[in-house]
Parts: structure tokens; C-alpha cells; sequence
């Protein structure tokens, strides 16, 4: 490939002009004192400084991002989680441990069959990918938006149900979270699939 | 023995540059640690970021925009792990360092940083060969580079050392060049005569300095700032501004250095202090470079703004004072610059920085020397 190299003035040559063109490139950013509004609405200025201030500022989360795993209840207040150890099983680095309840389950409410008698979650094994949520047919844990869990000692980490349930909250959490899957009156994950499914061609 | 030595400690003489050493030294080195903040802040601002702004005063609350910052990263450096690799040359590993750092600070023995505290005059040693004493030592600092790239004992160390030789050739003989008509404006007795004889302030300041000594540049400059060898010199003051970013290897000519093709250059293998020393070093030799313009080219510590600016102190010790800021703040604007341009411009390629060094400084400084024995030569007969 032949590349084209322009002939420079002799202006040009003895550097000057580039020298106060980046004086004046420089001296524009140098004196941009406005804030970005660059991880609000997606719009970086020229005249503004990105850095976000983090622990006083946050990050806007996106709808649909995948952060730590927590129980949620159901709107009623009620624990969804019915002890089916799927999320275990399926969990790739074994972050989630389930104490299924034996044969005299321990139901706290009526019209419910079984729950966990302890749900942990070690959140320093969780890699966030997610298939606990994708696995669980009671739609009972979520990654909700929390990406910077914190704490002093290993112990900490490792989160118990009462503590999952806690920062899961109610049903709604997770409705909002998912709201841009389309899903309308709650979480009706089996609706959700089988319209997905339906979705894709050549399907029967 | 013991007590010859103390007899020498005893003697007011020594004791006071002993006072002077330690005071010039209390100065620089948080001068040092202040152009890293500065560095960092400014380089922030013009990329659109913040920079360091959280460290104030230790274990409270208080941020005073970050300039808490060097206690960190001092603490940081002493801490880390002194890491020094199996197969490196151990004592020029651990000589490189310091060779790196100390020629910057004994430059600034002999720049004239003040006019006269008490009967003081505000320079560690009185040289009558400033200047040549100047061009030796700045070029000692080279050697720290170079020695630190042949201990590294492995190929971006080394890369690194031989491009800061053939820098450190290239430029030094520019930059020698350049000061020459400088001492051939300056070191005219005709002139400093005629100002001893005119004031006692000057006749006290230059007692028996020779023609090359620094004082001697500023003396020359103090009238006017039509006077500063800046404006009678700007050839002379545009090479030896860029030879002085070549010789402290900054951007656009840090080729010794370069990260993007070389890592880290000459200091690839340093980690903790001595990675310290290497990057103070490199701050106090943009300190020392910046004094030895500013007293070369922008009349040292005085200003053109009346008497109480450009005559030296006489038994006035505010005066004294405000003439050392003065200085001071000369060279914060000439850091302020060297690190403007630092985030300005790309690194030069490493044939167009023999090019320029060679082809284009050269000629231009000697043709430069001649001019200025013409001009000199048609003013004088």
C-alpha cells in the first residue's frame, strides 16, 4: 500500500502550529470545570470532567444487570424459596449451600409445602453469572443490582437466609428489575419462557 | 584528626553552608513531592478527570484538595516490597538509583536562589565557574540512567540506557552551545564595573565574583525585562528549553523511559524506594533545570518592578525573603510548563530526536554564537 505523506510548510515543519494547537486542546480540557452527566444520561460533554466520585456518587445500575444473588419473598411477605436445592446444583462455584428441612419440613404458613431450613450464599465463591435465577422454577432469588459487597472478615460473607431475604425484600424489587422483560402483572417466569420460546422460529 | 574536625565545624563559614545545604534541601524536597501532586492534578484536569483529591490531613476527615497525597505515596514506596530480581548486576543496581538522584540536587549548589539574607549571600558555593561546574554535574545524571539499564541485566532496562546515551550526547552539546552567547552577553567586565561602581547594594552582592559566575547572569539581567537573556536570547532560550526537557528526559523526549515500546525503560526491574528515588530524581532534576533557567534567561531572583525587586538584600532580611520567593515562584511556572507539555505532546520517534538534536540544534546554536559576536562585535568598534 502506498501511503501519502503530505508535504509540510516550512511553517508547519518548525513544530510551531502543533505546539499552540495542543496549547489551545489542552487549555479547553484544563478549564472544563462542569460535570459530566456521562453516567446519568449518556452524554459526554466536551466541556465537562467524567470522573465519578464514587462512594459519594453511584453509578446508575442498568435494568436487567446482573449483581448479587439475594431471596426474594413474595408479596405477601411469604418465602418463595421451596428448598428444591436446584440453585445448588447448579451453582458453578458452589457459592450457594441449602439446608433442606428433612421429612418434617419447616412451614411457618399454610398452602406451603416446604422451605429451607438455612440458605446460605458465600458471596466471595458467587461469580454473579446468574443461573441460580435462570434455574429456579419459584422465581424466588434474584440478582438483584448490588455490585459492591463488603465486609471485614470471611465469616461476613457468607450470607444467611435471613440476611438474603432481608436485602432481597419484597417481590417488587425484583418486578422492577425486570420489568423490560415485558412482564407485566409480577414475575411469571414460565409466561415469560414460553413466550420467549414461541418467539423463535421454528418453534412447535 | 577529631579535633581539626571539629575546629572546621566550628567555623561560622561552614556552619552557615552547612544551614544553607539543609535549608535548600527542606525546600526542594517538598518542591519534589508537590510537582508529582501538581503532575497528576494537571494531567487529570486536561484529560477530563479529577486527579487526587482525597488525602488531607492523616486519619481525619479533611481533604485540602488532595494534598495529602505525598505522605501517601512516601508511606506507600517505604512499605512495598524491595523487590531486586535474580539476575541483575547487585552493585550498580543499587548504586543506579542514587546516581540518578544526587547530580540534581548538587546542581543546585551553585544557583544564586536569592539575593542576601543578613550578610549572606543566598548560594550554597560562591563558584566563579558556575556554569561549568552546572554543565559537568547535569551531565552526571545521565549516568544513573544508564548505569540502572546496564544492572537491569535484561533487554527493556538495557533499550532504555543506550537511547539515554545517545539523548544525553546529542543534547549536551546543544545545550553547551546555547548558553555560550548567554556568557558572552553577561561576562563583559565593561558593565559589572560600572554597576559595582554605581550601587553598594550590587558592589556588596558581586564582591570579587568572576564573569562566569551565575550571580553575575542575574546581575546582568535585573534593569529591565528587556534585559532578561530570554528576550536577547531567544534562540539560545528555545534550544536550551528543549535541551532541558531532553536532559531530564521528560515527554516529548522521554525516550529512556518510553512505557508504550519499552515498559518502563531504565527503571523496568525497580519496584518500591529505589523506583522512588529514580522518579524523585527525576523531579529534582526538572527543579534544578527550570533554577538554572530561570537564573540563566529570567533574571534568577530578580523582577524589573523597582528597587525592592531587583537589588539585592542589604541587612533587610524580608527582603532577603521575598526575593528567594520570587525564585521559587519562577520555577514553579517553568515546572508548571515542562508538565503542561508533558500531557501536550506525543513522544518524539527516536530518529527524529537525533534528527532535531543533531541536524537542527546544532548549526542553529553555533550559528547562533556567531550571530551574537557579529551583533557584539558591530556594537563594540
Amino acid at each position: 500500500m502506498k501511503v501519502n505523506r503530505t508535504e509540510l510548510t516550512w511553517w508547519e515543519r518548525l513544530y510551531l502550529p502543533t505546539l499552540l494547537n495542543g496549547f489551545k486542546v489542552t487549555l479547553r480540557h484544563f478549564f472544563s470545570w462542569k460535570r459530566s452527566r456521562v453516567y446519568g444520561d449518556k452524554q459526554k460533554s466536551y466541556s465537562a470532567k467524567t470522573t465519578m466520585q464514587y462512594p459519594e456518587e453511584k453509578w446508575d445500575v442498568p435494568t436487567g444487570y446482573r449483581g448479587a444473588p439475594y431471596l426474594v419473598k413474595d408479596v405477601d411477605g411469604n418465602t418463595k424459596c421451596v428448598s428444591c436445592q436446584l440453585c445448588e446444583f447448579v451453582c458453578p462455584p458452589r457459592a450457594i449451600h441449602i439446608t433442606p428441612p428433612g421429612d418434617r419440613g419447616v412451614v411457618d404458613r399454610e398452602g406451603s409445602e416446604k422451605m429451607p431450613k438455612e440458605f446460605e450464599i458465600d458471596m466471595l465463591r458467587c461469580i454473579y453469572c446468574g443461573y441460580c435465577q435462570e434455574v429456579c422454577p419459584e422465581e424466588a432469588i434474584y440478582l438483584l443490582k448490588d455490585y459492591a459487597i463488603t465486609g471485614e472478615s470471611r465469616e461476613e460473607l457468607i450470607y444467611d437466609k435471613e440476611k438474603l431475604l432481608e436485602l432481597g425484600g419484597a417481590d417488587k424489587r425484583a418486578y422492577d428489575h425486570h420489568v423490560q422483560d415485558g412482564v407485566e402483572e409480577g414475575i411469571k417466569k414460565w409466561e415469560t419462557k414460553t413466550r420467549e420460546a414461541g418467539e423463535q422460529p421454528g418453534f412447535h | 584528626m577529631l579535633a581539626s574536625i571539629t575546629e572546621l565545624f566550628a567555623e561560622p563559614r561552614v556552619l552557615l553552608t552547612l544551614l544553607k545545604v539543609v535549608c535548600v534541601f527542606a525546600v526542594v524536597m517538598p518542591m519534589v513531592a508537590y510537582s508529582v501532586v501538581a503532575e497528576r492534578r494537571i494531567s487529570a484536569w486536561i484529560q477530563d478527570r479529577i486527579g487526587p483529591n482525597r488525602v488531607g490531613i492523616p486519619f481525619t476527615n479533611i481533604k485540602l484538595l488532595g494534598l495529602g497525597q505525598p505522605l501517601a505515596d512516601g508511606l506507600k514506596a517505604l512499605v512495598k516490597e524491595d523487590f531486586t530480581p535474580a539476575h541483575v548486576r547487585k552493585v550498580f543496581y543499587w548504586m543506579a538509583p542514587a546516581v540518578a538522584m544526587v547530580p540534581s540536587f548538587v546542581v543546585l549548589a551553585v544557583l544564586p536562589f536569592g539575593s542576601m539574607l543578613g550578610a549572606q549571600k543566598m548560594v550554597i558555593a560562591d563558584l566563579d565557574v558556575g556554569i561549568l561546574f552546572t554543565f559537568g554535574i547535569v551531565s552526571l545524571g545521565v549516568y544513573g540512567v544508564v548505569l540502572a539499564g546496564y544492572a537491569s541485566n535484561s533487554k527493556y532496562p538495557f533499550l532504555g540506557g543506550i537511547r539515554s546515551t545517545a539523548q544525553m550526547i546529542s543534547y549536551e552539546i546543544a545545550m553547551g552551545l546555547a548558553v555560550v552567547p548567554v556568557f558572552m552577553l553577561a561576562a563583559d567586565p565593561a558593565w559589572q564595573a560600572e554597576l559595582i561602581d554605581k550601587s553598594t547594594a550590587w558592589s556588596n552582592y558581586l564582591n570579587d565574583t568572576g564573569l562566569l559566575n551565575l550571580s553575575s547572569v542575574v546581575a546582568y539581567q535585573h534593569e529591565s525585562i528587556l534585559d532578561w537573556l530570554m528576550f536577547k536570547q531567544p534562540i539560545a532560550f528555545a534550544i536550551f528549553l528543549i535541551a532541558i526537557f531532553a536532559e531530564t528526559n521528560r515527554l516529548p523526549f522521554d525516550l529512556p523511559e518510553s512505557e508504550t515500546e519499552l515498559v518502563a525503560g531504565y527503571n523496568t526491574e525497580y519496584s518500591s524506594m529505589r523506583f522512588a528515588l529514580f522518579f524523585m530524581g527525576e523531579y529534582a532534576a526538572m527543579i534544578a533545570g527550570s533554577a538554572l533557567m530561570v537564573v540563566l534567561f529570567c533574571g534568577g531572583w530578580t523582577l524589573p518592578l523597582g528597587d525592592f525587586f531587583n537589588t539585592p538584600a542589604h541587612q533587610s532580611l524580608g527582603k532577603g525573603l521575598v526575593h528567594i520567593g520570587v525564585f521559587i515562584a519562577k520555577i514553579a511556572m517553568f515546572l508548571g510548563l515542562m508538565i503542561w507539555i508533558r500531557w501536550m505532546l506525543p513522544r518524539f520517534r527516536y530518529d527524529q530526536l537525533m534528527n532535531i538534536g543533531w541536524k537542527r540544534f546544532l548549526p542553529l546554536s553555533l550559528a547562533n554564537i556567531i550571530l551574537t559576536a557579529i551583533v557584539l562585535w558591530v556594537l563594540h568598534s
